[in-house]
């Protein structure tokens, strides 16, 4: 048996230098690296983010100064998009937008997910009558169109963007609460999770130190994938005249200013449609790749 | 051995409802365990025995309140394990432990052996913080590893490298009873001797007692003292080791101890083959729950449930649960069915039960 143990010893040792700990997050970029969609995905995140940082302070223009006499000025060296029907520099509009944008997106998603992840979370841990009541309630959120809920919130609590973002956040809940419910369930079945119970473990200590990052990579995924939808619907929301009042240069706002004028100066909605349409692709890409790295199925 | 009672399970029932219909009702129920009764002495080495799905990992899992019971009682050291409140019951689970099956999936990824020690210990608060390093260190070198192997993550260690954390987590805490649920069935048989041979010098050494399910029956010869026969959730025979496999009188436990393979070419020894499958829990036969298989069966059994009980020439603490063991001794109750015609259908088909 001590023959026995040397060799285990050994064999051990071999085994720990050979994969000696590849990082969680240098192995997670390396199976990012091979979507190069995802790849892309990230990068532009990446670029938006640092130009919705720094790029108020860059341009050289004010986004809100109206000039009448510039009025629909097609795009040319000093106004890179054109201007609006205000005479507002449309790029430098969407410099500044992109905080909006991006703010509201991450903001309802994080809002959203510190509502619906506990929720979940004590749904599938639990389970019985507080499992039903959970899920029920998520179930009548559900039964909503997503932009019909947020429209009816925002109604009731004013157009702004702070009302907009708890409206999409809200939106957000069931999806979260959903994907949570189902990961608790199983990590809830886990062996180890088990073996902590038999040790006499707290139900917080079980929740928060063992089921809870099982359920993080779900998670993270699907508040990547879920920003995008965020960003379309508080644009619409904007668009419909219920989020950013004027003159904030937010992109649906400006897509809506844009709409009178779509056939003689197209380019008004033109610019802030595109912008709009690069975020959301992104983050779906980027989503996307990150999905297929997260999944511990695709791990070799 | 001492003779002092350290668990004593009464009429333990354990169902798990079936929902269904548009409410959820419960509509019916899965009878894992269905009012079992038995007692573990201190230092003693139970086994249960039985094919999968016949309630013993259930029995295992209801005694540590893993799952909570249906119905029934579980004293422990005299205190009835299924009164307790949730909190009561978490300082309780100090001196009840479990190792289970899979070493792979009852280690937390996330966690090195240091931390699941560690967490062990500080749910429990069994040793003084300060002292903690010392002591994880002195569980690694008693479970046959090195020290300094605690700061590695549980990837890095081989199956029995990783059952041997989980037997060191298990006796971080000093208990006084380890159910050992299938603790050796995922190993190899090499690792499978070493593990036994482990849990037997702990035992010794700790004054432990042990519930050991499992469905290897040379594993059970070997570790028990007594054996626990099980059957769709019912027990159908008890009794010490020896009493049980050189004189078993339930014909289920015949035709389990003659599914043990024999290493000798020239021993042809009668093997029992029994016709069909195992009931389903849900609904399980009325009367004595062997008699849909059992080559005795009669139409009392069919009706009549029968008790564990014992005869004369049986051990003291020998009981099985049939109408019939004393005649079919004798001799004078005869099979109902063939068993030998049966053999030939079983060769030409695959094995249809694991014993």
């Amino acid at each position: 048996m001590a023959n026995q143990n040397i060799e285990e010893h050994s064999e051990m040792e071999i085994q720990s230098k050979e994969k000696k700990k590849v990082s969680g997050w240098r192995d997670f970029y390396r199976r990012l690296k091979k979507n190069k969609a995802a790849l892309i995905g990230f990068y532009t995140i990446v670029f938006l983010t640092i130009v919705a940082i720094v790029g108020p302070f860059m341009t050289s223009m004010d986004p809100d100064k109206v000039d009448v006499v510039n009025r629909f000025s097609p795009p040319s060296a000093d106004n890179w998009f054109g201007t609006d029907h205000m005479g507002r520099d449309i790029f430098t509009r969407i410099i500044h937008g992109m905080k909006y944008t991006l703010g509201i997106g991450f903001a309802s998603v994080i809002l959203g997910a510190l509502m619906g992840v506990p929720l979940g979370i004590f749904a599938g841990y639990y389970g019985g009558k507080i499992d039903t009541v959970i899920m029920r309630l998520i179930d009548i959120l559900l039964a909503f169109p997503g932009i019909l809920l947020a429209l009816a919130i925002v109604s009731i609590l004013g157009g702004s963007l702070v009302n907009v973002t708890i409206a999409v956040a809200i939106y957000a809940i069931p999806g979260f609460a959903r994907i949570v419910r189902g990961s608790t369930l199983a990590a809830k079945k886990l062996e180890y999770v088990d073996a902590i119970r038999a040790l006499g473990a707290s139900d917080n200590r079980i929740i928060f130190k063992h089921i809870l990052p099982n359920v993080s990579s779900p998670v993270i995924v699907n508040a990547t994938l879920y920003i995008a939808s965020a960003i379309l619907t508080a644009a619409g929301l904007s668009f419909l005249g219920m989020g950013a009042q004027p003159p904030t240069p937010e992109w649906g706002a400006m897509l809506n200013d844009g709409r009178g004028y779509i056939f003689d100066s197209s380019y008004i909605a033109f610019f802030p449609g595109v912008a709009i349409v690069i975020v959301v692709l992104a983050f779906n890409i980027f989503g996307d790749g990150l999905r297929d790295a997260l999944d511990p199925k695709s791990r070799n | 051995m001492s003779q002092k009672e350290l668990l004593k399970v009464s009429n333990l029932k354990q169902y798990f409802p079936i929902k269904g219909g548009v409410f959820g009702r419960t509509v019916n129920n899965v009878k894992a365990v269905d009012d079992i009764s038995f007692t573990i002495h201190e230092g003693e080495t139970v086994s249960v025995v039985g094919e999968s799905g016949c309630g013993k990992s259930t029995t295992g899992r209801a005694i540590l309140k893993l799952d909570n019971p249906t119905d029934g009682t579980i004293e422990f050291d005299g205190v009835n394990l299924v009164d307790l409140n949730k909190k009561e019951m978490r300082k309780m689970r100090k001196d009840l432990q479990i190792i289970f099956q899979d070493p792979y999936a009852s280690l937390n990824p996330r966690q090195t052996v240091r931390d699941t020690l560690n967490e062990a210990m500080e749910i429990q608060n069994v040793v003084p913080r300060k002292e903690r390093n010392d002591r994880i260190a002195e569980l690694m070198e008693t479970v046959g590893l090195q020290a300094h192997q605690a700061d590695n993550f549980p990837h890095e260690f081989s199956g029995g490298q990783r059952q041997r954390i989980g037997i060191a987590r298990a006796l971080s805490v000093n208990p006084k009873l380890i159910v050992c649920d299938e603790a050796v069935s995922a190993l190899d048989v090499s690792i499978q001797a070493q593990i036994l041979n482990l849990l037997k010098k702990f035992q010794k050494e700790m004054n432990l007692t042990y519930l050991f399910i499992s469905h290897d029956l040379g594993v059970v010869r070997h570790i028990s003292d007594r054996v626990i026969v099980m059957y769709l959730g019912k027990i159908v025979e008890i009794g010490d080791k020896k009493s049980i496999f050189e004189n078993p009188q339930h014909p289920y436990t015949k035709a389990l101890l003659s599914a043990i393979p024999v290493p000798d070419p020239d021993n042809k020894k009668e093997r029992i083959f029994l016709q069909g499958d195992v009931p389903s829990p849900i609904d399980p036969p009325t009367g004595c729950r062997f008699h849909t298989r059992c080559p005795f069966a009669t139409d009392r059994c069919k009706q009549e449930t029968p008790e564990l009980r014992s005869t004369g020439y049986m051990e003291e603490g020998h009981q099985a649960a049939c109408h019939y063991m004393e005649l079919i001794e004798s001799g004078e109750h005869q099979p109902t069915r063939e068993t030998s015609d049966i053999r030939k259908m079983a060769e030409a088909e695959p094995e249809p039960e694991q014993v």
